[in-house]
């Protein structure tokens, strides 16, 4: 299932930081950060619901970068 | 400007101040010291802590630590004003990008604004609005003037005229009456249209561009994967750089040389290092060069699916065509029927019965030349062979409506036709019943487009159709196409195009236009697949890398010519960064450079980049 989400985030490096720790979160198949478009497009894998994943992404997107906001 | 930035904005201004003000007071020592710990702290205190956190998650090496570093450094060396000047103009640098990409982004999300909030029905004789996502196929939804079309579907009640120019940059309205198919993200502009939708709101052609869109940046080109690979192994590669500038010299100095060390000297230098080497002028312009050039493209009616499409599509040399639909109307007029053994009535009867299940364009002239409605009942056992005809039962004969190779196939002998068009033969219970021709007609601008691709740089230019050669021959004659490839079938246009992929050299890209009716497997085997005319053609958004929403073939070439623009900003970008950083870098290493070069190869270069990379949101003159 893929589901996009709206974010926040002030730089590009940042967004790009959060990709990386999405990608790395477990439950989620692939993750994509549109910085400019202020989106992120995450794949989860299959039998994980987004209720589930989410928390956890967001909780290791804050540790790259401090300042951003995942709205789920 | 939003709050975040304008808070930002108050502590620049607040701090700089301060600083001018502290830098003019004759105080020494610890109180100077402390004195300018209060500008340092207003300007900096986000970064030092981000700096703080990154080294508790492991994180070390990002822009903020390099600030940190620097600042803190120059200041431990007793160069106050260049610390806190240091992070104040990272910090406007910072302030400008982050507005710029605001900016960009509000000026491309109002270009892409197409979005419809609401569709009205009618409940007990009065409008309401509601989430066009709970509208159900079949209902009857009502667009008042000045609101836009929010799902797909036919108008039942009502004309109006509908301005298109946010899908397709076509800027002249289309006019609608009942009957008419119209598809969302349209603008009404005159009349009050009642539309029975055809379409879920998730499935129509709206909420597709918007999802393509919005997905766009999930394809990344090479630059950009360059980039953030350069970013990762380049901010941890001049941290080590300015740590071995900061102690090996010196080590040098004292034990080898047996001079003083000039430690304070050295870690200058180190930290004047550090501040150029921020990588942000490259990791923001980049994709904001992409973005901008993406969004400015979609203003003008080309949808770019991906920024990896864009660096192709400015790479492309050899761009070739599908006829039909792409460099003519597509839109087929009978202008003969040669018949010997039937009336010409019966034939053009049996012809546009036998052809009437499918949605090639012939079977569509054929129908409106015979006039008549048509009796589905009368049609049976149906059998389409691609790029030959169909064979169809109609009144209970055998009936054979397709080219020579067709009649060669049931093995009845067809004549020639004298005349140049498409010829489409009629044989009755396997015997020979007459020719019917068909004509299409270029488009107007077809010419000029393939003018302003050889201008374009396009190296060669291939047409492949289905249609017979001297047809062929005779179109690209017309519009001087270099190359022509006729009578293929679907089929072979796939291998003609890997035959010709396999002849490009080197870099060079090979594009393939369509219409996206039936040439979805040449649109994805091509290196770039554009698709024309795809307004509310699902299967052509899908196949095709790049899309042009209305039909004229002129966006091709400037397709073509955005994309090498924007590409063009990347490279100078790229060069640009890179240069100066590099130069300022030795001149930092050799103790030339001092800590103001290098706020300008950090902010200023970055500055520069990312207004560069703005130019590339205008692309309507190009």
């Amino acid at each position: 299932m893929k589901k996009t989400y709206k974010i926040d985030v002030d730089c590009a490096n940042c967004a790009a930081k959060m990709e990386e720790a999405a990608k790395k979160t477990e439950g989620v198949k692939d993750a994509t950060v549109n910085f400019m478009a202020l989106k992120m497009i995450v794949e989860f894998e299959e039998g994980k619901t987004p209720a589930d994943v989410m928390p956890t992404v967001l909780k290791n997107c804050k540790k790259v970068e401090d300042d951003c906001e995942i709205f789920f | 400007m939003n709050k975040k930035q304008k808070k930002v904005l108050i502590r620049i201004i607040v701090a700089s101040v301060m600083m001018v003000a502290i830098a003019l007071l004759p105080v020494k020592g610890w109180l100077r010291f402390g004195l300018f710990l209060i500008p340092y702290l207003v300007i900096g205190y986000d970064i030092l802590r981000k700096a703080g956190k990154g080294i508790l998650n492991r994180q070390v090496f990002d822009e903020n630590f390099l600030m940190a570093v620097a600042t803190v450094g120059a200041i431990a060396l007793g160069e106050y004003t260049e610390g806190v000047a240091v992070m104040l103009f990272y910090q406007i640098g910072e302030l400008f990008q982050s507005y710029a990409v605001g900016k960009s982004r509000r000026n491309i999300s109002e270009l892409m604004d197409i979005r419809p909030d609401y569709a009205n029905i009618e409940v007990n004789g009065k409008l309401e609005q509601i989430d066009p996502d709970e509208v159900e196929i079949g209902c009857v939804i009502v667009v008042q003037p000045g609101e836009k079309v929010p799902i797909d579907g036919i108008v039942e009640e009502g004309n109006a005229s509908l301005n298109t120019s946010a899908l397709t940059g076509e800027s002249k309205p289309r006019e609608v009456q009942p009957g008419d198919e119209v598809i969302s993200g349209c603008i009404n502009m005159t009349g009050v249209l009642r539309i029975r939708t055809t379409k879920e709101f998730g499935e129509s052609t709206v909420s597709k561009i918007l999802d393509l869109v919005e997905n766009s940046s999930s394809k990344k080109s090479r630059s950009e994967n360059f980039i953030t690979k350069f970013a990762k192994y380049y901010t941890p590669a001049v941290c080590y750089g300015a740590l071995a500038l900061a102690v090996l010299p010196p080590l040098v100095q004292m034990l080898l040389l047996g001079q003083s060390a000039a430690w304070g000297d050295w870690i200058y230098r180190a930290l004047t290092f550090l501040v150029i080497s921020c990588p942000c002028a490259l990791v923001i312009s980049i994709p904001l060069s992409f973005f901008a050039g993406i969004g400015g493209a979609s203003h003008e009616g080309v949808l770019v699916k991906g920024s990896n499409y864009l660096e192709t599509l400015s790479d492309v040399r050899c761009v070739v065509f599908d006829k039909t639909g792409t460099m003519t109307q597509g839109v087929f007029k009978v202008v003969g029927v040669h018949h010997n053994a039937l009336e010409e009535k019966e034939l053009l009867r049996l012809a546009a019965h036998a052809e009437c299940h499918s949605s090639h364009p012939i079977s569509k002239s054929l129908q409106q030349a015979y006039g008549e409605e048509i009796n589905a009942g009368a049609v049976s056992d149906v059998e389409e062979i691609g790029g030959n005809g169909v064979i169809a039962k109609v009144d209970g004969r055998t009936v054979a409506v397709g080219n020579a190779k067709l009649m060669r196939r049931i093995g009845v002998e067809a004549k020639e036709c004298h005349k140049v068009g498409t010829v489409v033969h009629v044989a009755v219970d396997g015997e020979y019943s007459g020719h019917i021709l068909i004509a299409d007609v270029l488009k107007p601008a077809a010419k000029d487009a393939v003018r302003a691709l050889h201008k374009a740089g396009i190296e060669r230019t291939v047409m492949l159709t289905g249609d017979d050669s001297r047809v062929a021959e005779s179109v690209a004659a017309e519009l001087q196409i270099d190359e022509v490839h006729s009578e293929l079938l679907p089929a072979d246009k796939v291998e003609m195009v890997e035959k010709l992929l396999g002849e490009q050299k080197g870099k060079a890209k090979l594009a393939f236009v369509g219409d996206g009716i039936n040439d979805a497997p040449v649109l994805s085997r091509a290196d770039v697949g554009i698709a024309m005319g795809a307004l509310g053609s699902d299967a052509a958004i899908e196949a095709a890398d790049v899309v042009l929403m209305d039909d004229d073939p002129l966006k091709i070439a400037k397709a073509v010519r955005i994309a090498r623009k924007c590409l063009r900003i990347v490279h100078q970008n790229i060069v640009f960064a890179l240069g100066v950083k590099a130069l300022c870098l030795l001149l930092g290493a050799l103790g030339i450079a001092n800590m103001w070069v290098a706020i300008f190869a950090d902010v200023g270069v970055m500055v520069l980049a990312v207004l560069n990379a703005i130019r590339t949101l205008f692309v309507s003159k190009l």
